[in-house]
C-alpha cells in the first residue's frame, strides 16, 4: 500500500537525518531500508521505491542490496521474530532440540530446512534458524527481535513463545526491561534510539567469570610504572 | 611474574554504570586521550608500533604498522572503520565489550583517528545485537556532549565525527573489503587487493580497518606506555587479550589474560569440564575458521606462534570446547553449512565448493558415504584454498579437513555403522 502523505513527510524528515550522517549519501541505504522496515514490518516495494527516490538510484539497485542481507524481511514479519541459534556450539549444547521442539509446538515441521520462518497461527510469533550471534558463552541462545535470551532449554523457549503470544511482559536476559516490537527494533537499527540503553545489566554472568575470579585471587594487570622499569 | 588473569578491558564490567561516561571516567577512562592529543600523531603511531599490538580480529597483523601505511599529506580524507561485525562462530568478546564498556572503544577511536589524521570514523556493528547498538548510541552521544567528539576536541584543534552503522546480517561483511563495500551502501562483496584499503579503502580514500578489541587496547598502550603492553604476553605475541570459553566447560565465559596462557590453565580456571567422566575431545583455538585441535594440544601456548606451530591459528581466541559425547562430523557439517549459507557467491570455488562439500559431509554423517568421499573432500578443499576471492573461501575446508586429520577412524566408523554412533541428547547442556 502506498504511504500516506503524512507518513511520507515523516519518513522524508527521518531519511534526511540518516543521509546527513554520511560523507556520501549512498552509504545511507542500509539504515534507510531499516527505516522503511520499521514502518511496515518488512521491506515492501513501496519501501524500496522510497529508498530509491531518496538516494536517486533505481529500484532495482535497492532490491539488489535488500535481497543480499538476511535482516531485511520481504514479507510481513511477525511482531516477535524468534531466532534459535543453530550454529555448532549452540546446536550441540541443545539448540537443535530447542528448534525441533519449538517448531512442533507451533505446529510446524521440525525438519523445516530453515529457509522459511514458521509462524504461529495468530501471526504474532515466528521462529527462524539463526547463525552464531556472538553469545556462545551463554549457549544455547535464543534471540527475540535481536535481544538476547541466554541459556535456554526447550521448556524455557516454549514458555517464552507462549508468553509472547499471550502478550505477557517478557524481559531479555541482557537487554532492556521490556522487549520492543519488531518494528521498533528496526527503527533502532536505522539509528534512532528508544531511550532504553541504560536498562539491563552492564554485563551478564558469563561475561564476568574471569573478572570475578581475578578479584577473588587478587590478580590484576601490572601497574604502568612497574612494567616500564623492568 | 605477571598474574594469570589481567583484566584491563573487562576490569570495570562489574560496575552497574560501566557503560556510561561517568562510570568509565571513574575507573580511569579518558585519561589517555589528553596524553595522546599532546603528542605528535606520528609519535602515537610509533608508540602503538613499539607495543607490537597485533590485530585482535583474527589475522594478527601489527596494528601500528597498518596505521603507518596510510599515506600522509595526500590531500585525501582518511577514514577509520571499526570492524564490530563479530560473527565468526565461537567469537563472543566484542559484543559484551561494546555492551559493558563502549567508551574504551570510543577513546581508542579518537586516539587512532588523531594518529592517522582521520576526521570521520565508523563503527560497523553487526545488526543482530540490539542492546550493544543502544549502548554504542548512548556512549557516542555522551562523548559528543563531553567534547570528546565533534569540533576542536579538548581544545586541540582536532575534529572527529563518529557514526554507528548497523550491518544487516551477512558474515561476509566481517571481511574488511566486503565491509567497506557494504558501508558504501552496496551488497557486501569483497574486493580484489591491491589496492589495499590503506591506499584505496572507503570512498577510494585511505582507510584503516581494525577490530573492536584492537582499537579498545589503544588507550591502555598510550596511558601505560608501550613497554607496559609489550612486557605482557610472550616474546612475539605481546599484550593481553580476551579468551572466550564456550561449550562443555563448567563456567564458560570471558577470561582476560596475557597471550600465551594455555587451554589447560583456562579449563582449570573455568572449573573443569562440564560433566564428570567426560574428557575434552576437540576444540577451536579461535573460531570455526581455525583448524580443530585435540586433547594433545592442551599445553600449547595460546599465542600467534604457539598455535601456529600446532597447525592451527590463534584467530579470535574463541575457544569452543567439545567433550567426548560430541560427534566431530556433526560439528564440522554444521560449520560447513554455515560457510555455504554465508558465501557471498562472488567467486566459484567458494560458492560451488561449499555447496558440494556440504552434500558430501551430509552423506558421511548419515553413514552412506565411502572412504573415497574423504579424499574427494580433501581434494575439493585444496581447490578452494588460495583460489577463492577472500578468506571466507579459505575457511570453508578448515573444519572438515582438520576433523579428517584427527578423527578419520570415527568418520569411517559412521560408514561401517550405517549411521552416526553418537546420541545428540547426550551433548546438551542439560544432559547428565
Amino acid at each position: 500500500m502506498p504511504f500516506s502523505e503524512e507518513t511520507l513527510t515523516r519518513l522524508k524528515a527521518d531519511a534526511a537525518e540518516i543521509t546527513a550522517r554520511y560523507p556520501r549519501a549512498r552509504s545511507a541505504l542500509l539504515p534507510l531500508l531499516y527505516l522503511v522496515q520499521a514502518e511496515e514490518g518488512y521491506v515492501s516495494d513501496e519501501g524500496m521505491a522510497f529508498c530509491a527516490e531518496v538516494l536517486g538510484i533505481t529500484q532495482t539497485e535497492v532490491r539488489g542490496v535488500a535481497s543480499f542481507y538476511t535482516m531485511y524481511k520481504h514479507e510481513p514479519a511477525a511482531e516477535y521474530q524468534v531466532g534459535v541459534c543453530i550454529n555448532t556450539t549452540c546446536a550441540i549444547m541443545g539448540g537443535d532440540q530447542i528448534w525441533s521442539e519449538l517448531a512442533e509446538h507451533l505446529g510446524g515441521d521440525p525438519d523445516n530446512d530453515g529457509h522459511h520462518d514458521i509462524k504461529s497461527p495468530d501471526g504474532k510469533v515466528a521462529i527462524e534458524r539463526v547463525e552464531c550471534n556472538a553469545a556462545c558463552d551463554y549457549a544455547p541462545v535464543v534471540m527475540v527481535n535481536w535481544e538476547f535470551f541466554d541459556n535456554q532449554t526447550p521448556q524455557t523457549a516454549k514458555k517464552l513463545v507462549d508468553d509472547l503470544r499471550a502478550g505477557e511482559h517478557v524481559t531479555p536476559t541482557r537487554g532492556p526491561s521490556r522487549l520492543c516490537t519488531w518494528k521498533q527494533a528496526s527503527r533502532i537499527l536505522a539509528g534512532f534510539g528508544d531511550g532504553q540503553a541504560a536498562e539491563g545489566p552492564s554485563a551478564g554472568p558469563a561475561s564476568l567469570v574471569g573478572l570475578k575470579l581475578a578479584k577473588e585471587r587478587g590478580w590484576q594487570a601490572p601497574p604502568a610504572q612497574e612494567a616500564q622499569s623492568s | 611474574m605477571t598474574d594469570t588473569l589481567t583484566p584491563v578491558l573487562t576490569a570495570n564490567w562489574d560496575q552497574p554504570d560501566s557503560f556510561t561516561l561517568a562510570g568509565y571516567s571513574r575507573t580511569g577512562g579518558y585519561k589517555a586521550l589528553p596524553k595522546a592529543l599532546a603528542m605528535e600523531p606520528d609519535d602515537v603511531i610509533a608508540a602503538v608500533k613499539a607495543s607490537v599490538l597485533r590485530g585482535r580480529g583474527g589475522a594478527g597483523f601489527p596494528t601500528g604498522m597498518k596505521w603507518s601505511f596510510i599515506p600522509q599529506n595526500d590531500g585525501k580524507p582518511h577514514y577509520l572503520t571499526v570492524n564490530a561485525d563479530e560473527s565468526e562462530p565461537g567469537t563472543c568478546k566484542d559484543v559484551p565489550l561494546m555492551m559493558a564498556n563502549p567508551h574504551v572503544l570510543i577513546e581508542g577511536i579518537i586516539i587512532t583517528c588523531y594518529a592517522i589524521r582521520a576526521s570521520h570514523a565508523f563503527i560497523y556493528v553487526r545488526g543482530e545485537v540490539l542492546h550493544a547498538i543502544r549502548r554504542l548510541h548512548l556512549a557516542v552521544a555522551e562523548a559528543y556532549e563531553a567534547g570528546y567528539l565533534g569540533k576542536d576536541i579538548l581544545g586541540s584543534g582536532f575534529n572527529l565525527e563518529l557514526v554507528v552503522h548497523a550491518g544487516a546480517g551477512a558474515y561476509i561483511c566481517g571481511e574488511e573489503t566486503a565491509l567497506l563495500t557494504s558501508l558504501e551502501g552496496y551488497r557486501g562483496l569483497p574486493r580484489n587487493r591491491p589496492p589495499f584499503p590503506a591506499v584505496e579503502g572507503l570512498y577510494a580514500s585511505p582507510t584503516v580497518i581494525n577490530n573492536v578489541e584492537s582499537i579498545a587496547s589503544v588507550p591502555s598502550i598510550i596511558g601505560n606506555g608501550a613497554d607496559w603492553f609489550s612486557g605482557l604476553g610472550t616474546e612475539k605475541s605481546n599484550g593481553y587479550g580476551i579468551f572466550s570459553l564456550s561449550g562443555h566447560v563448567k563456567t564458560p565465559g570471558q577470561y582476560e589474560a596475557p597471550l600465551g596462557i594455555t587451554l589447560r590453565e583456562l579449563i582449570d580456571l573455568a572449573g573443569g569440564m562440564l560433566r564428570p567422566g567426560h574428557e575434552i575431545k576437540f576444540w577451536t583455538p579461535g573460531g570455526s575458521s581455525t583448524p580443530l585441535l585435540t586433547r594433545e594440544h592442551l599445553d600449547v601456548p595460546l599465542d600467534f606462534e604457539g598455535v601456529g606451530a600446532a597447525g592451527s591459528m590463534l584467530g579470535t581466541r574463541a575457544l569452543q570446547i567439545f567433550d567426548d559425547t560430541t560427534c566431530v562430523l556433526r560439528a564440522a557439517l554444521r560449520w560447513t553449512e554455515f560457510y555455504q549459507h554465508e558465501s557471498c557467491g562472488k567467486c566459484t570455488p567458494c560458492r560451488e565448493g561449499s555447496y558440494w562439500m556440504v552434500r558430501t559431509i551430509e552423506r558421511l554423517e548419515a553413514g552412506t558415504g565411502t572412504e573415497e568421499d574423504l579424499e574427494t573432500i580433501l581434494d575439493v578443499g585444496d581447490n578452494i584454498i588460495g583460489r577463492a576471492f577472500c578468506a571466507l573461501g579459505d575457511a570453508v575446508p578448515v573444519p572438515i579437513s582438520s576433523a579428517i586429520k584427527y578423527f578419520r577412524d570415527e568418520i569411517i566408523q559412521h560408514q561401517k555403522n550405517g549411521g552416526c554412533p553418537f546420541d545428540p541428547a547426550a551433548s546438551t547442556a542439560w544432559a547428565v
